[in-house]
């Protein structure tokens, strides 16, 4: 790949083989491919169908509370020194993040193919509880599955999902993450694909999840587009959001990837350190390799064993990334950097108390990215930054982290 | 003609079937592995898959997600895998498949892990997770080499999607018996036989079925439709125990059930 010239990005893709570039593709047991197949085929008709494009509109609208608002974090900005930070609020979405958008959207696809059964991976628990949520809207029976570390990380959501009716299957083996689960529910999916659809999470696995995830969250993007012509007269110059699977980021990109003079600047997670297991950053250390279906930069070892990797927030912690993020990456649309944990903790505390804004973990990498940039850039010059969750879920967790007991 | 045709060749103008006893590489050291291989075959086994340990194996359940977790704890390397091959299959009368991810294949070189699987011995690859959309390159190079690239056909394969992974397999097709992961299974699908008579009416090449058979009763039942059984979880299980007990005892054992299955074949 690398000994080829770089070709600008399009938003054509990908292509009827899943194909990002070189990216994507389908690499799934045998028994999977006519699921996909057929989830390809519905979806492209739902793309063009009025009447379930509207449907989902109005769910937006009126279940999500979308268009979510763009706001500008003056103080945050001030602290920062330097261009304007405004956040898209992702968090002030029902559930508290974006992953909601995807969910409602792979709902109403199962629907329309006779599938009365969901299951769902989550890491950090947000898909989780979005995956309920909808299932609970909609009167479907939903099993999510849930390595056991990150049960332990995100008690509230786990509650939460039992609330709305979710059955929380917890997932012991390998590093008990979010990989663990995907490849718990690959699994069930193996046996109940003739009645059941696997709501993926991210815009990761096999085609045609990664198209589809990117394309019911680009509502992120273009409500992004559309709020920043309004309020603005003209786009951001930079826009930064969070990369684990990578979801509210492909959202957000999506709808700027040709408009050439918008900076995208995608966040991974830095972990501890730099060194092997210590991070979450595939597109920084990584590279391309196979894993959950699908061709794209991955955290391996020489022998193709998928490595174990650390951050703090659950939601990030992941040793693989979307193919389109790859192709984003060798075309040089998108410009990836990593981010500490540490430092995306002192993010956290700043946008606490400066904007009354508890940031998730994961945003909190994103936020702390569109400081850094903001410092280098000139007052008139606008950072977009996807505040892709709300912060609670994290409270315990951040209590932990910080040493405090409060019983 | 690769080993796998010639055998199947062979066992096809005697009238006989086929049993393949999987095992997994290095559970629980690769030592072992090499034993068991060679008792299998001195038992009767036509064929041997070896498992080859991968960290996120999809399409299989417990019992073999288990052995791949204990083989990579101890640290076992595709390398080293290779090598106790080399020294095995010399003396084995039976083509060795080994069954790989596709994340391992590409991590190792696809050019590279066809040359040394043909130096090691190796006769055909089944590569779970490689379709037959994504398998062209891999199929060109097995073919310029003799080695057989297996295809899997699963009950949810549509028929017309089933003729063109039969054009494309070669030693012989994979017929998966169960939507689902690998695993020992009480009872079968239904029509299962029928499927498998239908596959036959379609294709030449040799019909071999996995997925959950464990018991004599699977064997009667299936032996019939197919030229051979594929038998993974059920061994596994057995040699799962040489960690904690004397292991000439489950070497025995594990030949002890491979003859029980082919008393029934």
């Amino acid at each position: 790949m690398s000994n080829r010239p770089p070709q600008p990005a399009t938003t054509v893709v990908p292509d009827a083989r899943g194909r990002f570039g070189p990216f994507g593709g389908r690499y799934v047991p045998e028994t999977l491919v006519g699921a996909l197949d057929q989830l390809a085929a519905e979806y492209a008709k739902a793309k063009e169908d009025d009447g379930f494009q509207a449907e989902l509109a109005g769910l937006f609208r009126d279940f999500v509370g979308r268009p979510s608002p763009l706001y500008h974090a003056k103080r945050l900005s001030e602290q920062a020194g330097g261009a304007q930070i405004y956040f898209k609020r992702e968090d002030v979405n029902h559930t508290g993040a974006h992953k909601i958008n995807n969910t409602l959207g792979q709902c109403l696809l199962a629907m329309r193919m006779g599938k009365r059964r969901v299951i769902a991976e989550t890491g950090a628990g947000q898909h989780g509880v979005a995956t309920a949520t909808a299932c609970a809207h909609f009167g479907l029976p939903c099993v999510v599955y849930m390595g056991e570390e990150d049960i332990r990380r995100q008690k509230p959501n786990v509650f939460s999902m039992k609330l709305l009716g979710a059955e929380v299957r917890p997932v012991t083996s390998g590093a008990r993450t979010l990989r663990d689960a995907i490849n718990e529910a690959m699994r069930d999916w193996m046996a109940s694909v003739d009645n059941t659809h696997y709501v993926l999470g991210s815009v990761v696995g096999p085609h045609p999840f990664p198209q589809i995830v990117r394309d019911f969250q680009s509502v992120i993007g273009k409500e992004t587009i559309e709020q920043s012509l309004a309020r603005l007269d003209r786009l951001p110059d930079v826009v930064v959001a969070c990369v684990g699977g990578g979801s509210n980021a492909a959202g957000m990109f999506y709808p700027f990837i040709e408009h050439a003079e918008v900076k995208l600047v995608g966040v991974e997670a830095g972990g501890r350190s730099d060194s092997p297991g210590d991070h979450a950053s595939p597109l920084t250390f990584g590279q391309p390799g196979v894993l959950h279906g699908s061709y794209s930069y991955v955290m391996q070892d020489e022998d193709g064993q998928t490595c174990d990797v650390h951050s703090m927030s659950a939601g990030l912690d992941y040793p693989g990334v979307g193919p389109e993020h790859s192709y984003w990456k060798e075309t040089g649309r998108v410009t990836y950097e990593s981010c500490t944990d540490t430092t995306a903790m002192q993010a956290f505390d700043a946008c606490t108390a400066a904007e009354g804004i508890m940031p998730a973990l994961e945003s909190s990498h994103a936020v702390a990215k569109a400081m850094e940039i903001a410092r280098s850039r000139k007052p008139e010059e606008v950072i977009v930054v996807c505040l892709s969750g709300r912060g609670d879920k994290d409270a315990m967790e951040i209590a932990r982290l910080k040493g405090i007991d409060f019983g | 003609m690769s080993a796998i045709d010639q055998l199947f060749e062979q066992l096809r103008s005697e009238g006989r079937k086929a049993l393949m006893p999987f095992v997994t590489a290095g559970d629980p050291d690769l030592e072992f592995t090499s034993e068991v291989l060679q008792e299998i075959v001195a038992r009767g086994a036509s064929l041997c898959e070896v498992g080859i340990p991968y960290s996120d194996p999809i399409a299989d359940g417990p019992v073999i997600q288990a052995s791949y977790t204990r083989a990579l704890d101890k640290r076992v390397k595709l390398a080293r895998i290779l090598e106790m091959l080399t020294e095995t299959t010399p003396a084995l009368r039976a083509p060795v498949v080994t069954m790989v991810s596709y994340a391992i294949v590409y991590r190792y070189g696809v050019q590279k892990y066809c040359d040394d699987a043909c130096k090691a011995g190796i006769a055909g690859l089944i590569v779970p997770d490689l379709p037959v959309e994504e398998s062209q390159g891999l199929a060109g190079l097995c073919r310029e080499r003799d080695l057989s690239l297996i295809q899997l056909v699963a009950p949810t394969t549509p028929r017309d999607r089933t003729l063109q992974i039969c054009e494309t397999s070669s030693g012989f097709v994979y017929y998966v018996s169960i939507t689902g992961i690998t695993g020992e299974r009480t009872e079968l699908p239904d029509d299962i036989v029928e499927k498998v008579t239908w596959l036959r009416s379609q294709t030449k090449l040799p019909i071999c079925i996995g997925f959950g058979i464990a018991k004599p009763e699977h064997v009667k039942l299936l032996a019939p439709v197919a030229d051979g059984l594929i038998v993974g979880s059920a061994i596994v299980r057995r040699i799962a125990e040489a960690d904690r007990r004397p292991r000439d005892e489950v070497l025995r054992e594990v030949g002890d059930y491979v003859a029980t299955l082919l008393a029934a074949l």
